[in-house]
């Protein structure tokens, strides 16, 4: 259907102290079909967070345009679904509250028609059952997964994700990761993720941009075969796998020269 | 029920001041016994080791308890109910005595005559040098110069022992004599005394406004009370004591003269004015030292040494006598004891401002009485209580007039009959005036009621003001900018220095005072809000904005309830400032109010009246800050957990 495109898309921001520019972004160049996951890892300061927030309608590019479809990107919007990375949760809200805000603040869908919503994606998303429960009862893990049903019920177009699992622990990562692939095999749908791990953009990333810092730029795609493996077999299995430590390696060894590069700048 | 509790205060006191005592030891050790069986987990610093103790709290309030009784002199009280009648009767012998004291070393350094000529020759001698560097008219100096002279001379005769008239002796020896014949009295017997009826009849000590009864109800008591009125006399022959030898009468009549010459001369004097003035005020100095010399009052060095043995043999004696009392006196009576003024006994030290416990309950339960026909309530109005409100004039009072007059085409006219017909319009303004009968509801009134009504009132405004532009301040640039030099100016004058100008403005009724208390809860609630507002997570912010809300949407749903918790802190901060304000306005102006009940109690040194003004609002203030503590944790369950 409609596919994720960045035409030249630069990103320029003025430091208001010392009166100079820092080029973010510089001509970035990508189109993402309809259905495909894409990771994308770098070191830090290399504005992989500020493409995304560019995507998602919070910035507006310096130069060049986004577009979805053949429509142009000029704020945020319900068809592209935000997830974060320490949830932004409501917390004076429940669970349920929480996930049909979108439903709620359209006013269009009846509340009956929401609360089997609710019920389903709360389902999906593992939470069968926490409708009621405040938001801050739930681990870190559980709130994730709140903030997965919470973008997904308003049937984006394009999910975005920001270091959504950055701050969970090895275990629930895991199976986080697992709910990720799932969930987008389930719906189908384009999915945006931005993560500091190599092995989680393996792992994720059906295609992987690799960023590189000053200027914000994609040094290296690739196209791997691991998120589809990783539909049928397990996530462990995969990174055992001999051609997944090779890729494993050669990024981080790329990543490595980078930030090597920037402290000799400095 | 209340006035049987009343009338025995003593005996309820006597009571608490068991159980106080009593529980106070049995938590103490309740208290060690539980630090016995601490178990050892705990290491000093873990904040776990505060849990629990409910036997300190008990044992703080025991103690606090009891240290009031002590030092209000209740348990003094409680135990020896005649003390203070009897610390009256000694008191009336100390006032009576003082006349005599006053004069000799007794309780002070010097014999009065020792600091009269002391003084007297200080000033002299500063006067004669000041004196002798005024040239501009050397007849005057002179003639001041002798004066001078002349009053050293006089003192000079007076403080000469050779030139003591017999008969001034002989008064001295007399008065002296008879204080010793005195002081042998204390030791008489004075059981077979009658106490008068009208002195049981009395109230007893601290029930009445009369703070200690003032005729003696005990044996000893009567005794005291005769032994003063002989002093008395004795102090009356001793004021009218003069020593004035017949040379020092000479000298006093020629100084005089001197003095008047000095006066008549001033005006012929050739000096320009300022030192006319300057010479005027020479004499006119001289002429007050001169003034002191010649009342008789100086006494030759030794005479009165009798005097002041008799003096403090009596007053040895005094001592002597009271036995138990001045045990009870320095241990139960802590302070300056007991002290007779010209009408009353009065209790001196912390007695003095610190009521009893049981007084202050009994004052309170007074003052809570809705009875205003029996005695109840505060100046005609009840402490907290209800009465019949007419609804018509509730509406009238919420309903403004100018509604009706938006609705109205035509009030109706006179008839030609010379009557009037209301039409609708009419009635709906009677309505709006609060002129029509609806029925009555009861609804509260009292001091506290108002003072409740004045800070809930303005709270509310606070709020409903407050809260909408500080959020609007926490998120956009023009209002942030354009209130925030406007509010930070105001916020920093401390309330009460807006109150002169408030109460000038909107007068000194409700007005005034709500509207003072609505300037303090709105600047702390645009500021609560406005923290709240501005710490809204901009992930948050963005989540929101992706999920397709619109901004009235945001801020409805989002940064709203994401502020709940500083605009509650605010609303707890507020309504405690609003209440010391609000005091501290009442104090100021207005005729009810908890407030107005203190002020006029610290006008007529009502400390009983103070302390509850003061337990209403240390509870009221309490009650307040329980209810927000119940509604924050009701309302921001997730606060502190994020």
């Amino acid at each position: 259907m409609s596919s994720l495109e960045c035409k030249n898309v630069s990103m320029t921001f003025l430091n208001p102290q010392s009166k100079t520019t820092v080029d973010a972004l510089s001509d970035i160049n990508f189109s993402l079909k309809k259905g495909e996951l894409l990771a994308v890892l770098g070191p830090s300061g290399c504005g992989k967070t500020t493409l995304l927030n560019m995507i998602a309608g919070f910035l507006e590019p310096t130069k060049g345009n986004i577009f979805l479809g053949d429509e142009k990107i000029t704020g945020p919007g319900l068809e592209r679904g935000m997830v974060f990375q320490q949830g932004a949760l409501f917390e004076w809200l429940s669970v349920e509250k929480n996930v049909d805000f979108g439903l709620r603040m359209k006013k269009k869908v009846s509340v009956e028609g929401n609360a089997a919503l609710v019920e389903k994606w709360l389902d999906i998303v593992g939470l069968k059952g926490f409708g009621k429960t405040p938001i801050y009862q739930l681990s870190g893990g559980m709130q994730q997964r709140v903030a997965l049903a919470r973008c997904l019920i308003n049937d984006p177009e394009v999910i975005l994700m920001d270091e959504p699992l950055g701050a969970l622990d090895a275990l629930t990562r895991e199976k986080m990761q697992s709910l990720i692939l799932d969930l987008w095999k389930r719906t189908g749908k384009t999915v945006m993720i931005i993560t500091h791990s190599v092995e989680e953009a393996l792992l994720l990333g059906e295609r992987l941009f690799v960023m590189a810092p000053r200027p914000g730029r994609i040094h290296k795609e690739y196209r791997l075969p691991f998120a589809e493996a990783g539909l049928s077999k397990s996530l462990r299995e995969i990174k055992k796998e001999a051609e997944f430590s090779e890729v494993r390696e050669e990024i981080l060894s790329m990543i490595w020269d980078m930030e090597e590069e920037i402290m000799g700048l400095v | 029920m209340f006035e049987w509790l009343s009338d025995n205060r003593a005996l309820v006191a006597s009571i608490i001041i068991i159980l106080c005592l009593l529980s106070f030891l049995v938590t103490v050790l309740i208290g060690l016994r539980a630090n016995f069986i601490r178990p050892d987990k705990e290491v000093f610093g873990d904040p776990e080791r505060t849990k629990g103790g409910w036997y300190w709290a008990i044992c703080g309030i025991s103690a606090l308890l009891l240290i009031w009784f002590y030092f209000s002199w209740g348990v003094g009280r409680a135990y020896f109910p005649d003390a203070a009648n009897e610390m009256c009767q000694v008191a009336k012998i100390e006032e009576a005595i003082s006349p005599i004291t006053a004069s000799l070393p007794v309780n002070s350094r010097y014999y009065k005559s020792t600091s009269l000529v002391k003084r007297n020759i200080e000033q002299l001698d500063e006067l004669a040098r000041e004196i002798r560097l005024f040239d501009y008219a050397p007849d005057q100096q002179s003639q001041l110069l002798a004066v001078i002279k002349d009053i050293e001379n006089i003192l000079a005769s007076l403080s000469n022992p050779a030139f003591l008239k017999a008969e001034t002796q002989k008064e001295i020896d007399f008065i002296s004599n008879e204080l010793i014949f005195l002081a042998e009295k204390f030791d008489q017997e004075y059981l077979s005394f009658v106490i008068s009826s009208d002195a049981l009849l009395q109230d007893p000590w601290g029930t009445s406004d009369v703070e200690i009864p003032m005729l003696p109800q005990t044996k000893r008591g009567i005794m005291y009370d005769q032994m003063s009125l002989d002093v008395k006399s004795l102090s009356k022959r001793f004021l009218k004591l003069r020593h004035f030898p017949e040379i020092s009468k000479v000298l006093i009549e020629e100084t005089k003269e001197k003095l008047t010459d000095l006066k008549n001369g001033l005006d012929e004097t050739s000096l320009d004015e300022v030192n006319q003035i300057k010479l005027a005020g020479f004499i006119k100095y001289t002429d007050r030292i001169f003034k002191r010399v010649d009342d008789g009052n100086i006494f030759p060095p030794g005479v009165l040494e009798e005097v002041t043995a008799s003096s403090n043999y009596f007053l040895g004696q005094l001592d002597e006598s009271k036995g138990t009392l001045a045990l009870i006196d320095i241990f139960f009576l802590p302070g300056q004891g007991v002290v007779k003024s010209k009408t009353q006994c009065t209790e001196q030290g912390s007695a003095r401002w610190l009521p009893k416990p049981t007084d202050v309950v009994a004052k309170f339960v007074v003052l809570a009485n809705p009875n205003i026909e029996a005695g109840g309530g505060y100046k005609g109005f009840p402490l907290l209580w209800w009465e019949w409100v007419s609804i018509g004039n509730l509406v009238g009072f919420f309903v403004p007039d100018i509604f009706v007059d938006l609705l109205v085409e035509n009030y109706s006219e006179h008839l030609e009959s010379g009557t009037f017909e209301p039409n609708f319009y009419d009635k709906m303004l009677f309505f709006a005036q609060g002129e029509l009968n609806l029925g009555y509801i009861p609804f509260p009134n009292g001091h506290i009621w108002d003072s409740l009504v004045r800070v809930i009132v303005a709270m509310f405004f606070g709020i409903i003001l407050g809260v909408p532009l500080g959020i609007y301040m926490g998120i956009s640039k023009f209002f942030k900018s354009f209130f925030d030099p406007l509010i930070e100016l105001y916020r920093p004058v401390p309330p009460l220095a807006w109150a002169p100008l408030i109460l000038t403005i909107f007068g000194i009724q409700d007005d005034g005072k709500i509207f003072l208390l609505f300037m303090v809860a709105f600047a702390i609630m645009v500021i609560s809000a406005r923290t709240g507002a501005s710490g809204t997570q901009l992930s948050k912010i963005r989540a929101s904005h992706s999920l397709g809300a619109t901004n009235g949407q945001i801020l409805r749903y989002v940064i709203l309830p994401n502020a709940l918790p500083e605009i509650l802190t605010g609303v707890r901060i507020s309504i405690g400032v609003c209440w010391g304000t609000l005091v501290a306005a009442e104090m100021l102006a207005g005729t009810t109010g908890v407030g107005f009940i203190e002020n006029v109690a610290r006008t007529v040194s009502d400390y009983e009246l103070i302390w509850v003004t003061i337990l209403i609002m240390g509870l009221l203030g309490l009650f307040f800050d329980i209810v927000m503590r119940i509604l924050i944790a009701r309302l921001i369950p997730w606060r502190g957990k994020g």
